[in-house]
């Protein structure tokens, strides 16, 4: 018989160990990953990685950390399933494994010169600090910074420390609403969209790019009142999710009409998908 | 019809006749090929190895419709009048299971291993041209994209391909509407027509390759008359005129006109969401991944397998699936076969074979559907 | 401000826009200026609802008390809004705690008498609804969503 070829596999992970866990909430933690023998990862704000919990499985998970400093691999994980529940279990030493960089990224970088607003649901902020961070690296680039943050409750505000010292810094102005709280809490009550006339009071809606990140339903009253209020459409963006298994547009599961979340996404121009968001169960 | 890559000189060899296919199966065997060909098994033709020329299902007929399939004799002197079975070279190329990588867990490290399997020296033997278009298809996706599956890759880069050319259509058959048959034009090592008994010589030979070429010059037999050609081409058009489905032209663009069509509900009143369509389908191309561990706790396995839209847990994300209802699941499988899959991935992804509509257990027929989805108005 | 008339008051306010000098003037009969203190309860669950309070500085919450769980705020309320709705609601009692967040200045109509000048001037009237209605659905459409604990572990 003639040689057989060996044929390989693919999808293989490397090893990172986990170097820090950060307790953010409940049930949130940010793990800090450091390669175990390779140079430190690169990544485009909005970008996700594929972790995987040994004996367990793998899923994607956005990078949350700050794009100029990828030696902190940060990934913020909600315990909500099996496998984001084994993540969200590791204690630092422990080693997972990791693919990636995939899929698209926040445009902060083409949007200079105008104003940029970030409307964040939740766990939604985690996949938007990247573009934040980057965006503060250099504020001169643009007319103002303006975030617009929902949670549930006050205690239950993701990264609360930094957003209290990107507020101290002035060099972003922060909307955080919340949808119930109690007496103790100053702010605003209610959802992300009812905050939109304040923060954009000032400001001419055709000078705004805006990025928004959280629960589809969010994004799609979002975009619409944001529309509505003057911001075009070819000037938002969102990040979709959808259930993936190979993050390279090969096992067919994330796709959202004619686009392949993990590869033509996570992060979509408003106008691209908005009629499919319009549609049942696409 | 798309091509898969030949060198550029390679198809120059002129056209053979030869009187009998196992004269190529025996020089292939001879050269220590591994030979898949399709062979009567469990009631269907399918490739299978084969190790003996004789297995060759010569004299056997497939009868099919919606959700019917059944052998029969038919005239005992011909080889290749059968069409397609229900599993075809998807099953030999991409194979429904296959260990992707394992992990081991040693003190406190992780060592992460590909896993490899054998692929020998191939020859895909009667491959048909619905098929070879179906195999460019997922040769597209999976080795010509940004990521590329490497196995599927390399299996294809070790197999020679082998067409032989379609005489007869079944009732299922629309590959003339889809454009990839009933006669290949490129794309192959070798083709095979199979002319009429009154013709004279059995099987015209083409070559399209360097590989096939090789194969032309050491086999023999008498140099093609032009009559032979005009013989296999008349063949083929008579074969393409016998298709009695035919797909709607403007489908690709009229499917996205009629997303919120209640055609799809109707659609699912008898679907059973088996995902016995997506299985037959040559392009279908979705897996799922599985986790396997061990009782040890240090052992644990990536495995991938071929998964369905149909499942409800295919589109899963925390809280449920995104597509629940069954119209919604089946709209995602046609849709994205006949539209989407032209954004993509630059072609339709139905190649006509009429697989789906053969092994659909209702007996849902993909090009009767359309026709009613395209009579319905726009949203 | 302080030398502000209440017909004045009402003539720079976004509740108002869209009134011309006669509804203003009918209205501003009915109207006084109220202020708050932050923590002050504006009105109670259970207060008869005969003032209709319409915010003009500073930010109001809606709060329901839970037992066990003390006041929760569900919604606030931000300069423009029409605190509530229930002096438009039999049998006209608050249905919630409304409480002045930070310092409040308010304008309270009186709403036997502006519901008395709606009857009798039904253009008044017909004004009235059609600018007041979306303002009212606006926020029953943010709380619909609200509704859905859209950042909990399980929405998405």
């Amino acid at each position: 018989m003639p040689a057989e070829a060996a044929i390989s596999g693919s999808m293989r992970p490397q090893p990172y160990r986990v170097t820090e866990v950060l307790r953010e909430l409940d049930d949130v933690v940010t793990l800090r990953l450091a390669a175990e023998d390779r140079a430190p990862l690169p990544f485009r704000p909005g970008q996700f990685n594929m972790l995987y919990a040994f004996a367990t499985g793998e899923i994607p998970v956005s990078i949350s950390g700050d794009p100029s400093r990828p030696d902190e691999l940060l990934h913020t994980v909600r315990r909500v399933g099996a496998v984001s529940s084994a993540l969200a279990q590791l204690e630092r030493g422990a080693v997972l494994g990791l693919r990636g960089p995939f899929g698209s990224h926040w445009p902060v970088e083409t949007e200079r010169g105008r104003h940029l607003l970030f409307v964040a649901g939740g766990l939604g902020l985690a996949p938007l600090r990247p573009a934040i961070c980057r965006a503060l690296a250099r504020r001169a680039d643009y007319a103002g910074i303006t975030l617009v943050l929902g949670a549930r409750s006050p205690r239950e505000i993701l990264y609360a420390w930094q957003l209290a010292g990107w507020a101290a810094a002035g060099a972003m102005k922060i909307h955080v609403c919340v949808d119930h709280a109690g007496p103790e809490w100053g702010g605003p009550v209610g959802v992300v969209t009812s905050q939109f006339p304040r923060a954009l009071d000032g400001i001419a809606p055709d000078r705004v790019s805006a990025f928004l990140c959280g629960p589809e339903i969010m994004m799609r009253h979002g975009c619409g009142d944001l529309e509505h209020l003057g911001i075009h459409p070819e000037r938002m963006w969102i990040s979709m999710e959808r259930n993936m298994k190979c993050a390279t547009g090969l096992c067919g599961h994330c796709q959202f009409g004619a686009d392949f979340v993990c590869r033509d996404g996570p992060v979509f121009r408003y106008r691209r998908v908005r009629r499919p968001l319009g549609i049942r169960e696409v | 019809m798309e091509a898969l890559p030949n060198t550029a000189d390679a198809g120059m060899t002129r056209p053979r006749l030869i009187d009998d296919p196992r004269d190529l199966l025996r020089h292939f065997l001879g050269q220590g090929y591994r030979i898949l060909a399709p062979q009567e098994r469990d009631g269907v033709i399918d490739p299978a190895p084969l190790t003996e020329p004789e297995a060759l299902p010569r004299g056997r007929v497939d009868d099919q419709g919606p959700g019917h399939y059944r052998l029969r004799d038919g005239d005992p002197d011909r080889w290749f009048d059968y069409v397609v079975g229900p599993s075809g070279w998807k099953a030999w190329l991409y194979p429904a299971r296959r260990k992707l990588w394992s992990a081991e867990r040693t003190d406190d490290r992780l060592t992460f291993r590909d896993a490899t399997t054998a692929w020998p020296k191939t020859v895909l033997f009667g491959v048909r041209p619905c098929e070879l278009a179906a195999i460019a298809r997922q040769r597209r996706i999976f080795a010509e994209g940004p990521y590329v599956d490497t196995a599927f890759a390399e299996r294809l880069e070790r197999s020679i391909i082998v067409v032989v050319q379609c005489a007869r259509s079944a009732p299922t058959c629309f590959c003339a509407s889809m454009d990839t048959g009933p006669r290949a034009v490129a794309g192959y090592d070798l083709a095979l027509t199979e002319l009429p008994a009154d013709h004279g010589a059995a099987f015209l030979v083409e070559s399209a390759s360097q590989a096939g070429d090789d194969v032309l010059h050491t086999l023999g037999g008498a140099t093609a008359r032009p009559r032979d050609h005009a013989a296999a081409l008349d063949l083929s058009r008579a074969a393409a005129a016998r298709q009695t489905r035919t797909m709607p032209d403007d489908i690709a663009g009229g499917l996205k006109l009629r997303l919120e069509s209640p055609v799809w509900a109707d659609i699912a009143s008898r679907c059973l969401t088996c995902g016995n369509c997506t299985l037959a389908c040559p392009t279908c191309f979705c897996s799922d991944v599985e986790e396997v561990s061990d009782l040890s706790g240090d052992h644990a396995e990536r495995w991938q397998l071929w998964d369905s839209c149909f499942n409800s847990d295919f589109s899963f994300i925390h809280g449920g699936p995104v597509r629940s209802s069954p119209a919604a699941r089946y709209r995602q499988w046609m849709t994205h076969k006949l539209s989407y899959w032209h954004d993509q991935f630059g072609s339709s992804g139905c190649v006509g074979c009429g697989r789906c509509i053969t092994w659909c257990p209702v007996g849902i027929d993909l090009v009767a559907e359309a026709d009613r989805l395209m009579a319905e108005g726009t949203d | 401000m302080a030398h502000q008339t209440i017909r004045d008051i009402l003539a720079d306010h976004p509740a108002f826009l869209g009134f011309d000098g006669a509804a203003l003037d009918l209205i501003a009969g009915c109207g006084r200026n109220m202020r708050y203190r932050a923590g002050e309860l504006l009105f109670r669950e259970g207060d008869a609802a005969e003032t209709v309070v319409i915010l003009r500085h500073g930010d109001a919450a809606i709060e329901l008390a839970a037992p066990g769980r003390g006041p929760l705020r569900v919604e606030s309320l931000h300069p423009g809004d029409i605190v509530d709705w229930s002096w438009l609601l039999p049998p006209c009692r608050a249905m919630s705690d409304a409480r002045a967040v930070t310092d409040v200045a308010a304008i309270a109509l009186d709403a036997r008498c502006v519901l008395d000048k709606c009857d009798e001037h039904t253009e008044l009237g017909y004004r009235l609804f059609r600018l007041w209605l979306p303002h009212l659905a606006r926020r029953v459409r943010m709380q619909r969503l609200q509704l859905l604990d859209l950042y909990g572990a399980h929405a998405r």
